[in-house]
């Protein structure tokens, strides 16, 4: 099964959760960040990373001696990567997705298929199992693209019958994936292969307000969905509420604690410096597996 | 001086509507014509729905309105590109008057044409807009 591990607002608690989470996982379980502007499940896991690789874009390379100014690529780019100006063709790096249209559109073969490094991607191993890592080059303004490759590889490394593109017939890892912070593209992009989505929250006011978002946004994908309430003590009721009244499960509530920020401020795994909690991450794990289950038996029926 | 073609990044389609110091993101543009009475208006609407690219598209619309200058309050450095390769002349850090003020300016000789773009990149309004802002726990705003 496939987990995301999400919220709408950031410094909510995720990393304590998907770190706890791989700590108290019984069988196999590949970690992916796929937070890739701000990476930092390697902080807690420490991985051995056996592989680094760049992450490369394709773009399009221009020749102006074939190019006659068109235009038509320039119409095609949804992105305004290109754009036709008086005699000049301007290309825009950066605001490229590597979608290739453009390529196959020229009718003049002006542009042709070239490289760019949009940031890199580790492959290793931690004590809990497989680990994977994208980080986006500093100054990139486009997170997606490299998200997909980062999960590509998840596919090809672990054979994950469950991932588009997997093998068939192959027992697959668990999947904990960590998500970007928001609901924009990046946010989508990092849950949308998940067999549920794991919301982490706090009960305030700025917690709700983004936790909202987060369940509107992800509701048009009609995974199974549930609630983490981080910091459980503080702030109000407003959450509670608002789960009871939209219908999202409350799958874990961690209480508010010095103990919890002082072994997260020292890149410590919560769960694992503080046994006690270990039951609220085994009650939460059971509750997510079996969200996918009953979702897969409606499914099926 | 011969006269330009002059864009103004504006408020509303009226000569005495406000300059908006945007380029972009703007509603619209109050184009002047060369002879300084007869005024037209360009709708920026749909590059500012865009996610990315809107002062790519609005250079490309004004380019294709012939406009040979445009004043406005800030340009990025794409859209400082695209004007600049269409050879369109731009006036920046005009704000806090009417278009018609701002047209009597610049036929006093009071703006100068810039060289350089004054605004930074934007990421446009499709990513990280708001949400990652205001965070907890000792990260900071992201963008």
């Amino acid at each position: 099964m496939i987990f995301a591990v999400a919220s709408g607002k950031g410094g909510t608690g995720k990393t304590t959760v998907i770190t706890s989470l791989a700590a108290i996982w019984e069988g196999p379980v590949t970690l992916v960040d796929l937070d890739v502007e701000e990476p930092n499940l390697h902080l807690f896991l420490k991985p051995k990373v056996m592989r680094e690789t760049a992450a490369m874009l394709e773009v399009p390379v221009h020749d102006s001696d074939k190019c006659n100014l068109c235009g038509e690529c320039a119409m095609f780019c949804q992105y305004k990567a290109l754009a036709i100006m008086g005699k000049t063709m301007l290309f825009y790096p950066e605001m490229c997705p590597g979608c290739g249209g453009c390529l196959k559109i020229c009718p003049e073969g002006a542009l042709s298929p070239g490289g760019r490094e949009i940031g890199r991607i580790a492959e290793g191993q931690t004590e809990f199992g497989r680990f994977f890592m994208g980080r986006l080059r500093v100054g990139e303004a486009m997170s997606p693209p490299l998200m997909q490759q980062v999960k590509q590889r998840v596919v090809a490394q672990g054979s994950h019958a469950e991932m588009p593109g997997g093998i068939e017939g192959c027992v697959p890892d668990d999947v904990l994936i960590d998500a970007p912070p928001g609901v924009s593209c990046p946010a989508m992009h990092a849950v949308m292969d998940a067999d549920a989505i794991v919301l982490v929250t706090e009960p305030t006011p700025f917690g709700l307000y983004d936790f909202r978002l987060a369940v509107e946004a992800f509701s048009i994908m009609h995974k199974p969905m549930g609630a983490v309430v981080n910091r459980d003590g503080i702030g109000d009721q407003g959450v509670e509420e608002y789960c009871r009244e939209s219908g999202i499960p409350i799958w874990a509530r961690i209480p508010n604690s010095l103990a919890v920020a002082q072994a997260y401020s020292r890149g410590e795994i919560v769960a694992r410096k503080l046994p006690e909690l270990n039951g609220i991450f085994q009650e939460l794990k059971k509750r997510m597996r079996a969200a996918v289950t009953v979702s897969r038996e409606v499914e099926r029926a | 001086m011969k006269m330009k073609r002059i864009a103004v990044s504006s408020e509303g389609p009226r000569l005495d509507d406000m300059v908006d110091p945007r380029f972009g993101r703007v509603a619209g543009f109050v184009i002047v014509d060369p002879a300084g009475d007869a005024s037209s208006y360009i709708d920026n609407g749909a590059s500012q729905v865009m996610a990315q690219g809107a002062g790519i598209q609005a250079a490309q619309n004004l380019a294709g309105a012939g406009v040979e200058l445009v004043i406005s309050g800030f340009v990025g450095p794409k859209a400082f590109q695209a004007l600049s390769a269409a050879g369109i002349q731009i006036i920046q850090y005009v704000e806090g008057v009417t278009v018609e003020q701002a047209v009597e300016r610049f036929k006093r000789g009071e703006l100068t044409v810039a060289d350089a773009p004054n605004s930074q990149a934007h990421e446009g309004t499709g990513r990280g807009h708001g949400h990652r802002n205001g965070q907890g726990r000792g990260q900071g705003a992201r963008r």
